[in-house]
């Protein structure tokens, strides 16, 4: 019987000694921290993805308590966390425009030419190693490295060759942008209707030889929007989109190669 | 003279994470940054010399008189974990900036199995108060030299082109072996 208390009884000592020195330490050492802190960190959707530029969720919560961030910084959770920390913080949280991934690239399976069959590791980024499958070598490789870095199911591999964006499930967290090799994913205002599918650099015979839905730096597009369009780099790109004039967009669709226009909205897939 | 030897044993030739790979996941985990390795070092060679002098204490004031040996891993593991309390409180006070830091590894350093290591195996070696006095604040400053130049090296491997599939941990663990291969030559030191 002894052999069991003078352990328990030895232990039971040593750990109220020790506890006893650390609630003294406490009361000596005890930090107040701002209550809001643990308020924000609540709201916040706690995916810790760092899309606002902190390293999780908690570190942006003290950052907006102590005004470093913006009430809107997060991304994810759009508008209604926005309103919900402002309401806490005391202030308006101002426009939230909504941003989501858009891909730069329209050269699916058919439109692009293959330059032969890659059976090597099947992700985007071995695939880049070696140049892709494809004779152009700005496009969409199609392994769907950006699906598998997507956090929110917002992506998901049409069977055209190409990933698509569920713009209700996009949050503008960028880390498609991250894991394309090429990339190609870009982040864009929900509202920007027009949109460049293309990120060749080749010169137009060229990107028009290897891809059907290349931008073949015709210029047509900038020659009917000047304000908004410009070329660079044998490419079509959009400077500001709040200048296009509603009224020229039917002459920017009139691409030869639809590189430039609006972008499908199509219906969302049923999962499973 | 013994003390001298304990003391550079305890730096160079038996560093812990060098030698007896004790102590791998700070040492992985902090060593992205020089400044917040140096404070990881600092913290955990504070905790190690405080360690020492309060596990000599337990055990020789208290399990060996009384015959208590196999409570040894026990009331050790009681030490570490309020002295990390401890150290966090105070560095929550001091420093809130080196307190982010050094994030979730200073608590982490409760399980820190160098700080336990050190503890036993001062307690195997049987060595004198003042014996273990040197030996845990050499082996928290081995420790540090460890972190520091790994630190050194990864701020360096940053700008360095590592393929692909060896990014962050995969080149770490070469570096780290790397490193413990060179420590191993000052084996001759000790002979």
């Amino acid at each position: 019987m002894t052999d069991l208390l003078v352990p328990i009884f030895t232990m039971t000592v040593l750990g109220f000694l020790f506890s006893s020195g650390l609630v003294l330490a406490y009361k000596k050492l005890k930090v107040d921290e701002d209550p809001k802190i643990e308020k924000v960190a609540e709201i916040l959707p706690q995916v810790n993805c760092g899309a606002c530029g902190y390293s999780g969720c908690r570190a942006f919560a003290e950052a907006v308590v102590k005004s470093s961030a913006a009430v809107s910084g997060c991304p994810v959770g759009g508008e209604e966390t926005a309103n919900q920390v402002a309401k806490i913080m005391g202030v308006e949280a101002g426009e939230i425009i909504k941003k989501v991934a858009r891909l730069h690239c329209g050269g699916t399976i058919e439109a692009a030419k293959s330059r032969g069959f890659y059976s090597g590791i099947p992700t985007c980024y071995a695939s880049h190693l070696v140049g892709g499958n494809k004779q152009c070598s700005h496009g969409c490789l199609g392994f769907g490295d950006c699906v598998k870095a997507c956090l929110f199911e917002a992506l998901y591999m049409e069977t055209d060759g190409l990933p698509r964006v569920r713009e209700d499930k996009c949050t503008a967290c960028g880390k498609c942008v991250d894991a394309c090799p090429r990339n190609l994913f870009e982040l864009h205002p929900l509202v920007q209707e027009i949109l460049v599918f293309c990120r060749s650099e080749d010169r137009g015979p060229m990107a028009r030889k290897v891809c059907n839905a290349a931008c073949i730096a015709c210029g047509i597009c900038a020659r009917a929007c000047p304000e908004a369009i410009v070329m660079e780099n044998n490419l079509a790109v959009i400077t500001d989109f709040k200048k296009i004039d509603p009224e020229k967009i039917p002459d920017i669709e009139k691409c030869p190669t639809n590189a430039i226009g609006r972008i499908h909205r199509e219906e969302d897939r049923d999962e499973g | 003279m013994e003390l001298v030897t304990i003391f550079i044993s305890a730096v160079l030739v038996q560093n812990f994470v060098l030698y007896y790979f004790l102590g791998i996941c700070p040492f992985l985990g902090v060593s992205k940054k020089l400044d917040s390795a140096v404070s990881m070092g600092l913290a955990v060679t504070f905790v190690m010399s405080i360690t020492a002098v309060v596990s000599w204490l337990i055990n020789n004031l208290i399990l060996i008189p009384y015959d208590l040996g196999y409570l040894q891993i026990v009331s050790f593991i009681l030490v570490i974990a309020s002295l990390v309390q401890l150290v966090e409180m105070f560095i929550r006070k001091i420093s809130p900036p080196l307190y982010q830091a050094l994030g979730i590894y200073l608590p982490l350093i409760t399980t820190n199995c160098a700080i336990m290591g050190l503890a036993l195996l001062a307690a195997l070696n049987k060595y004198s108060f003042m014996e273990t006095v040197i030996f845990g604040f050499a082996s928290g400053l081995g420790f540090t030299l460890a972190i520091v130049l790994m630190a050194g090296i990864r701020e360096q491997l940053d700008l360095a082109d590592v393929p692909e599939p060896l990014k962050g941990a995969g080149i770490a663990l070469i570096v780290a072996g790397i490193m413990a291969l060179a420590f191993n030559g000052f084996i001759g030191m000790l002979t």
